[in-house]
């Protein structure tokens, strides 16, 4: 089982407490993990990476293991502890101030 | 027993404000969406709990939901929980966020580029939906308004949208450009008398006008004259702020432009100023009476640049004669240090008997008359800035 840590407005959008758990099959990665979050969640399509060219969002990013992965290849394997379950995948919005 | 309500888009979230026919006591019930620019919500002329809102936000893009009752509840269409969430044939539903311009060959033509700012051209990028039309008699089919400039329309309840190409590709989309807003499309009126007739208004490329249900288009921006771009007259290119009809007389539009406040009395054919005696013909909101078509509404604003009320007086401006001669409307207004805006779509009326008109600024004041303009108080003043406002009269 994975764990995905969503922003606060994405978890309202897909009306879940807490974090989202999920099953990928096959190899994970972060295209895999989105395609599972997306299907069990598909109020949430777009608001990640746009639904046509699949592209991460401008202002999302993507943490896993104290790594930012936002720039690395979708279909790369992720770390193991994330595959495994013992460390989450993070989808972080930019932080805004002012 | 009758009774309005207001359906109020603001910065960070949308509020529902409800009274009945005295308008003189208010309910206001949100933030729904808290921390979302609700760029619009409106209802069904055909079934008033039917309401449709964009949702949007720099991080997160588009969410398109929907209510049956009125905004006490709301859904994103297609996704409601337990249902199932691809069908039967295994194709994804959830698509109600989905709009993606038609680049098909049969309809879609190779429409590649508009002009941006620097006159290059750039290509069309999806940004949000700024304005949606409801369908005068099909609570389930409603029409689009989006940025960059392009209209969809749903026929099933706001799962799924489709492109109305035609209107980018009838020929002069590419030397459309964004207005300092965004190259949005803003308006879309309905002719309730020739369901085959759709008005709609773009910042900055101007009006136009389809006879065939949204299938081909053309432009309609003759008479318009602005001084900001190279060809003052040019057939597109001009910065409409927002069109006006009164449903007993579609023929009849009015428009507030960037700067100059016009009239078409033929279906936007022709269209001749008629800022008259205003203090600006600067602004973005006009309207009309709802039982008197000659008398419309409008609020000035300094300048492009100075967007507030000249001289610090927040003033509503009428027009009984169909323009050219206008009254300020002052009572219960603030006549000194204000400095707020109204925005395009912020401005709305009722059909009660004594015609109510409403507004809402970026200060985050919703004002309403419940005489036609005589006189004015706040519903309430400290919401976020507001970016719309609807009215639903209830019978």
């Amino acid at each position: 089982m994975i764990t995905v840590v969503l922003p606060a407005h994405l978890r309202t959008l897909a009306g879940i407490e807490g974090d989202a758990e999920l099953e990928v099959e096959g190899k994970v990665t972060q295209s895999a993990i989105l395609d599972a979050l997306e299907a069990r969640y598909p109020m949430l399509r777009g608001t990640i990476r746009d639904h046509v060219t699949l592209e991460r969002r401008a202002f999302i990013r993507f943490f896993a293991c104290e790594e930012d992965l936002s720039h690395e290849s979708p279909d790369a394997p992720l770390p193991e502890d994330v595959a495994s379950g013992k460390e989450p995948f993070f989808v972080i919005g930019a932080i805004a101030g002012g | 027993m009758s009774g309005v309500r207001v359906l109020v888009g603001t910065r960070k979230g949308a509020f529902v404000l409800t009274s009945d026919g005295k308008r003189e006591k208010w309910d206001v019930s949100g933030p729904h969406f808290a921390g979302w620019e609700i760029y619009h919500v409106k209802g069904s002329p055909a079934d008033p709990n039917r309401l449709y809102a964009s949702q949007s936000s720099g991080w997160f893009g588009q969410i398109i939901q929907r209510s049956s009752d009125g905004g006490k509840t709301w859904e994103q269409p297609g996704t409601k929980p337990g249902e199932p969430t691809t069908t039967p044939e295994g194709m994804p539903m959830g698509e109600s966020n989905k709009f993606v311009y038609d680049t098909s060959p049969e309809t879609g033509k190779p429409l590649t580029t508009h002009q941006f700012y620097d006159g290059k051209p750039h290509p069309w990028e999806f940004k949000r939906v700024w304005h949606l039309e409801p369908s005068l008699t099909d609570p389930d089919t409603a029409y689009a308004g989006i940025e960059d400039a392009a209209i969809f329309r749903t026929t099933d309840g706001a799962q799924t949208w489709h492109e109305l190409a035609g209107l980018r590709g009838h020929g002069t989309g590419p030397r459309w450009q964004p207005g300092a807003g965004g190259m949005c499309l803003h308006t879309i009126l309905l002719d309730p008398s020739n369901p085959n007739r759709i008005f709609v208004a773009i910042s900055a490329a101007g009006a136009f006008r389809s006879d065939d249900a949204g299938e081909t288009w053309k432009p309609i921006n003759r008479g318009l004259k602005s001084e900001y771009i190279p060809e003052p007259t040019a057939e597109v290119g001009h910065c409409v702020h927002r069109i006006a009809m009164h449903p007993s007389r579609p023929n009849v539009l009015f428009m507030q432009k960037h700067w100059d406040v016009l009239r078409s009395d033929d279906g936007g054919e022709m269209w001749h100023e008629i800022s008259g005696n205003l203090p600006s013909d600067f602004g973005f909101v006009v309207d009309i009476h709802a039982h008197e078509p000659e008398t419309i509404y409008v609020v000035p604003i300094k300048s492009d640049s100075e967007h507030y009320p000249p001289d610090g007086k927040l003033r509503v401006y009428r027009s009984r004669t169909g323009g050219d001669e206008w009254e300020a409307l002052t009572k219960g207004l603030p006549q000194s240090d204000c400095y707020v805006n109204v925005l395009r779509d912020a401005m709305a009326v009722d059909t009660l008997d004594s015609c109510g008109i409403y507004f809402g600024t970026t200060g985050g004041q919703v004002y309403a008359s419940a005489d036609g303009g005589d006189s004015w108080a706040p519903i309430v003043r400290d919401l976020p800035p507001v970016l719309s406002l609807e009215v639903q009269t209830l019978r």
